[in-house]
Order: structure tokens, then C-alpha cells, then sequence
């Protein structure tokens, strides 16, 4: 009860916002955008582009969009209490560098170094986590100086050699599908469990609460008995041990381990979530939008590649379709505040949305 | 209730993405095997390194032409910047439209196997240029060189241009080179069988680096005065030596030669510093890949021993691993530089 009470005035100024029906809730919000326009993509793919139809296009999109679903789980939590984390494609390159070089060289079985590898990417996200929340340095200054760290020392292990000599069966596994025929390969297995996971996480539960309403204020956090510091450094153990995963997938995936893997890819994933509907400045967005936002990218690179077109194409739709997507916020804000105004009075209270409370800290 | 129901619309949009993402992707046992490629012609996809690669341009130009001579059609798709992540998205691309053959020049020995075999368990004939894969995981490699004629055409040039006689000096790349060192013993075996008067004085070590290549060139003219020829099998090194001997004394007395580009040799070829230096030609490398992916694909060559037309370059013949030599590396001199752009 304690945790509610300083809720109480908060809803009863959005009251009017929750008195719509529940099937407006659920359709009127920016990640049923995302959905629609995924789905309007898939339709669209199967009907005009030639070869996306076939057999094998929705496996190599689920098993290349893999690395990014993952590593989206985390990253929304973390965007969403107002950081960021730019060194997890790093610590996926690390990971996977040594979980070669464990099973490789030291000649640990792949089980061994795999939990090895994704306890490295724990520590990993334990480092940023702990100059983030308790030295209290910004996250970009700090990830961006691990970022090149991380990568560097798997350079500085590996330099320009790979491992490569995995077992077939992993290997297999990793690019295996769930049910033959079926395009569901089976990192999905995970990804789902995970998905689940943070999904309660993130909106079921007190935890959750507590980084939505970091993003919002952090002191009002503090004050309502958040622990912010605990909150967002389990938040970046989390996402380093996501790399973790991620690095031992990639590699086995790949069959290669080297320090030049996923180069890049935490950009893809952090356009991914913004492109999902979360707030780059906190507070606000919801995993089933981010989960859309992964897909439609996806679906969108497959079909264009599909259709001839470059990669330079190709990272233009991209480009501009998130920076629409980041503009939408702001643009739809005056076309709310209209709305709001022509019904009176009743929706006086709000006008405030996610940009003006963040204003208040 | 209220927070209930707000809970309960995250969790219905949750389940409705889950199920939507999962299902609106289904169906997937339709035909559309591919395999058939769409046109009448073989079709052929070349994935180089990476695009906007002079290198590449010259050689899939190449490859476009032979293409285009037997009647099939040409792609060319690839990654910015070469790294095999990349290239594999492209790979598989090329395997779901069901492309005849692919003509990749690899990033990474190992990452593309996998994809590779995909490709040709959909029966997309897979051949590999430039740089190689491991021999298992491909059809066929065309090797633009080997050693032994890289040795070979670097000692010719050098005896045709100081007269066959006089003393000579190596300037290599690093010490540990595993190429360059191979090359060096090579030609040292040519030049005592076949060019007795050709003296072997000093070789030297530039480590790929332009201004240590640079000073080791001055270096060497310094210790040795009556040096007549320098060979460097480095770009980087011949290049640095270029530059050293364009601005000294030493510009037309001693000669320089060894492997080289076209764009960064131009000016001192131009010059009259160096006469001839040597490389293969990317153009041809490209169009033999083409006219080798269509035998492949023709059913003409399945392995070691077998024989094929390349178009203007006449017959090959597939050797051990699965490879085919390109032939005698190419020469480069002031008649034909032009002609190259990379």
C-alpha cells in the first residue's frame, strides 16, 4: 500500500485516459502502429516480392534477427529507465572470443565454456552497471569507453585469428528448426522463455514499476522506496548476460569465433527498440512493440534484399523510417493536445504526457 | 481493478504480437523450391569482399562480360565493408531465389562454410575467387596465382631489365611473411638454376609499413652502390620504393620490379622509375569465375582432371583441390597501365 499512495494523484490526473475501453487501449498505442505496420509488411512482402513466400524466408529472418530479439529484451528495460548501453554487441564479440578460445584452447567441453562465457558477460554488464548506479557516471560515457574495451580485449586475445572447430551437434542445434519444415529455428526456444521472463519482469511486477518510474523522475523513484541504483545495475548485469548468450549463439551459429563478430550491432538493436515505440528518453514503451520493431526490420531488409536492392537502400528505408518513428512522439503531441481540447474540460489534465514529466525532475 | 485492466491489456498485446509474429509467418511448406532461376540464361551472382572495392570492380567487370557472352544473367550483391556476417545474409539471399551459381570472394575461411553448404544443398554451384574457403566447403577455387609463376615472371622482369647480370637486393614485407618468404626462396632457387651472373646481395624488411619500406630502400642504396635491381613481391614495399627512387639519384639506374597495383604504380611507371611490374589481372580472374560457375553448373567439370572453355582465355583444366590457375601472373608496364583502374 505504501508504494501506491504517492501513485494516487498520478491516476486520478490520467483518470480520463483510462476510461476509454479496453479494446482502444489496446489498438489507440504507438506499438499497435508497429504491429500494423509489420503485419501490413508481411502482407505486402508475400504478395509483391518475389521469393519471400518461400520456404525459407521467415527461417533466415527469425535466425539473423535472433542476436537483435535477444539483446532488445534488456536494452528496452535499460532505455526505459532513461540509460542507455552501447557496449553489448561488444560484449557478445568478448564472449564469444573466449568461449572459443575455452572450448578451443583450453579444451573445456562447449557446456562448461558456454556457462563460462555467460558468466564473463555478466561481469561484463556487472562493470558497466556498477560505474553507472553507484559511482554514478552517465551510462552513453560509460558504455561508449567499454564498448571499445570489451572489443579490445578479445582483439588483444584473438587479434586477427578466429577458433573455429566446434562440435557438429552444437552447431546443428544452433541452427536446427524447433519442427522440421517449420521456419522456427531453435533459438527461439530461448528467446521466448526470455521474452516471458521479462516480460513479467518489465509490466508485472513491482521491479518493473520501478523502472518505469526511474524514467519518469528518478527522485520521485527514490522517494516512492525505488532503489534506483539496484534497479538499473541488475538491469545492466542483465544485459550482459544476454550478450553472453548471444555471443556463444552467434558463434556457434557462425561456427567462428572472433573478436570481429556482431560488429555494429548494438546500433541495430537500440534502432530496433526506438523503432518499437520506447521513449529514448525513459518512461515510456512496452516489449511487444520492441519485439514488432525487431521483425518489421527485419522483414523489411529481407524483402528489399530479396528484391535486388543494396545495402545502401536498404539502411536508407531503415534510416528513415526510424527517424520518422522517433519524430511521431512530437508530432502527435499537438494533434493529442487538439483532441484533448475539443472534448473540454474533462481532459484538461492531459496534456502532460511522458516529455512533460521527465520536465519535472 | 483499473491497474488490473491496464495489466491486462500489456498482457493481451503481448500475447497478440507473440502469436501474430509467430503465425502471420506460417504456412511454410508451400512450393517455391526455387532452383529453376527465373530466366533462360545460367544465373550467376558475384559476392566480392565488399562494394565500391576498385579491385572488385575490375574483376567483376569481368566477370559481367563473360556473363553476359554466354547468355545468363549477372548479379553483383555483397556487403559495405568486408566482413562475413555480411556476406552470409547475401549468400542466403541468393540461395532463397535460387540462383544457378555463386562467385564469392571470401572474408573468412571458415564463417561461410555453413551458409555455402546451404547454398548447395539447394544445387547453387558455389566457386570461389581471390581469397578461398576451405576446399571442402566450396565447388571450385580459382587461384590467381601460384607461387611458383609469382617467383617466376619477378625474376624474368628483373634479368630482362638490368641485362641479366649485376647484384640484386629483396625488399620484403615482414620477416615471418609466410608468402613473401616462400616467393623469396623460390626466386633465389630461380636465379642460381637459370641467371648465374644474378647476384642475391641483401633483403630487406619493410613490414608493410610505406615509410619503413621507404627507408630500408635508401638504406639498401646507401650499403650497396652497385646495386642494379631491386625486387619487392609487396605492394606496399614496391610502391615506397617507387616513391624513394622517383626523388634520387638512383632514378633509372637502378631498376625496380615486383608485385604491384596499377593506381599506385601509374605515376612512377609514367615517370620512367619503374619499367614493368607484375600482378594478375583481376578482369580476366572474374571472367574465368563466370565461365567456370557456368561449367559447373552445364555439368562440364565435377572435379580434378576435367576440362573447360573459358571464352577468350581458351581451355583449363581443373587441378588438385579443386582449384584452377588463373595462369601467368600479369605484366604491367607503360603500353597497358592505363587500361586498369584499381
Amino acid at each position: 500500500m505504501s508504494i501506491l499512495t504517492p501513485d494516487a494523484p498520478a491516476q486520478a490526473r490520467s483518470y480520463s485516459a483510462y476510461s476509454r475501453p479496453f479494446w482502444q487501449r489496446v489498438v489507440m498505442s504507438r506499438e499497435f502502429v508497429v504491429i500494423a505496420l509489420l503485419i501490413a509488411a508481411i502482407v505486402y512482402s508475400r504478395s509483391s516480392v518475389e521469393y519471400f513466400d518461400g520456404p525459407q524466408t521467415m527461417y533466415y529472418l527469425f535466425r539473423d534477427s535472433a542476436s537483435i530479439l535477444l539483446l532488445a529484451l534488456p536494452m528496452t528495460a535499460i532505455i526505459i529507465t532513461g540509460e542507455i548501453d552501447l557496449s553489448v554487441a561488444s560484449t557478445v564479440a568478448l564472449t564469444s572470443v573466449c568461449f572459443g578460445m575455452l572450448h578451443v584452447d583450453g579444451g573445456l567441453s562447449v557446456g562448461v565454456a558456454a556457462i563460462l562465457a555467460i558468466g564473463l558477460g555478466a561481469v561484463c554488464g556487472a562493470v558497466n552497471g556498477f560505474l553507472v548506479a553507484y559511482v554514478g557516471l552517465p551510462s552513453i560515457a560509460v558504455t561508449i569507453g567499454t564498448m571499445a574495451l570489451f572489443r579490445g580485449i578479445g582483439a588483444g586475445l584473438l587479434g586477427t585469428e578466429s577458433r573455429t572447430g566446434f562440435p557438429d551437434s552444437w552447431t546443428d542445434l544452433a541452427k536446427q528448426r524447433i519442427v522440421e519444415d517449420q521456419p522456427y529455428p531453435m533459438i527461439l526456444i530461448p528467446f521466448v522463455v526470455l521474452a516471458i521472463g521479462f516480460a513479467l519482469l518489465l509490466h508485472f511486477s513491482p521491479f518493473g514499476r520501478g523502472v518505469f518510474e526511474i524514467g519518469l523522475n528518478d527522485e520521485a523513484a527514490t522517494f516512492t522506496g525505488v532503489d534506483v541504483a539496484r534497479t538499473k545495475a541488475i538491469l545492466f548485469v542483465l544485459a550482459g548476460t544476454v550478450a553472453g548468450v548471444v555471443g556463444i549463439y552467434t558463434t556457434l551459429v557462425t561456427g567462428v569465433a572472433r573478436a570481429e563478430n556482431s560488429m555494429g550491432l548494438e546500433l541495430q538493436v537500440i534502432a530496433a527498440v526506438l523503432l518499437g515505440g520506447v521513449s529514448i528518453f525513459g518512461g515510456r514503451g512496452a516489449l511487444h512493440g520492441v519485439i514488432a520493431g525487431v521483425l518489421l526490420i527485419g522483414v523489411i531488409q529481407r524483402a528489399m534484399l530479396l528484391s535486388g536492392e543494396t545495402v545502401n537502400i536498404i539502411n536508407i528505408v531503415i534510416g528513415v523510417l526510424l527517424v520518422l518513428s522517433v519524430m511521431s512522439t512530437s508530432l502527435l503531441a499537438p494533434v493529442r493536445r487538439l483532441v484533448a481540447a475539443s472534448k473540454g474540460a474533462r481532459s484538461s489534465g492531459r496534456t502532460s504526457d511522458s516529455a512533460g514529466k521527465r520536465s519535472l525532475s | 481493478m483499473k491497474l488490473q485492466n491496464r495489466r491486462l491489456s500489456t498482457l493481451a498485446a503481448v500475447t497478440l504480437v507473440a502469436s501474430l509474429a509467430l503465425t502471420a509467418c506460417g504456412s511454410d511448406d508451400e512450393g517455391g523450391s526455387g532452383g529453376s532461376g527465373g530466366g533462360d540464361g545460367t544465373t550467376v551472382t558475384f559476392i566480392p569482399k565488399n562494394l565500391g572495392n576498385p579491385y572488385f570492380d575490375t574483376s567483376n567487370a569481368g566477370g559481367e562480360k563473360a556473363v553476359d557472352e554466354f547468355g545468363g544473367s549477372y548479379e553483383e550483391v555483397g556487403p559495405a565493408e568486408g566482413s562475413p556476417d555480411g556476406q552470409v545474409t547475401y549468400i542466403n539471399t541468393a540461395t532463397q531465389q535460387g540462383r544457378n551459381a555463386l562467385v564469392i570472394s571470401a572474408n573468412d575461411p571458415d564463417a561461410l562454410c555453413d551458409a555455402i553448404g546451404e547454398a548447395r544443398d539447394a544445387d547453387i554451384k558455389v566457386v570461389t575467387y581471390d581469397a578461398d574457403t576451405n576446399p571442402d566447403c566450396r565447388d571450385l577455387f580459382i587461384n590467381q596465382a601460384d607461387s611458383a609463376g609469382i617467383a617466376k615472371v619477378q625474376v624474368d622482369m628483373i634479368a630482362e631489365q638490368i641485362g641479366d647480370k649485376g647484384e640484386i637486393a629483396f625488399l620484403s614485407a615482414a620477416a615471418n611473411a609466410t608468402n613473401q618468404n616462400e616467393w623469396i626462396k623460390l626466386m633465389e632457387e630461380e636465379i642460381a638454376a637459370n641467371h648465374p651472373d644474378i647476384e642475391v646481395v641483401d633483403t630487406v624488411y619493410g613490414d608493410d609499413d610505406d615509410q619503413t619500406s621507404f627507408d630500408r630502400t635508401a638504406a639498401l642504396l646507401q650499403s650497396h652502390p652497385d646495386l642494379k635491381g631491386i625486387i619487392s613481391p609487396t605492394t606496399v614495399g614496391i610502391a615506397a620504393a617507387a616513391r624513394y627512387l622517383s626523388t634520387s639519384d638512383a632514378k633509372g639506374k637502378v631498376a625496380l620490379t615486383g608485385l604491384g597495383t596499377p593506381n599506385q604504380m601509374r605515376e612512377y611507371v609514367t615517370d620512367g622509375t619503374v619499367t614493368e611490374f607484375a600482378l594478375w589481372n583481376p578482369a580476366d580472374l572474374g571472367y574465368l569465375a563466370a565461365y567456370a560457375a557456368k561449367a559447373l553448373v552445364d555439368g562440364d567439370i565435377e572435379g580434378e582432371g576435367d576440362t573447360f572453355e573459358a571464352g577468350d582465355l581458351g581451355e583449363y583444366t581443373v587441378g588438385p583441390d579443386n582449384s584452377v590457375l588463373l595462369g601467368e601472373p600479369f605484366r604491367f608496364n607503360a603500353d597497358n597501365i592505363d587500361e586498369f583502374d584499381f
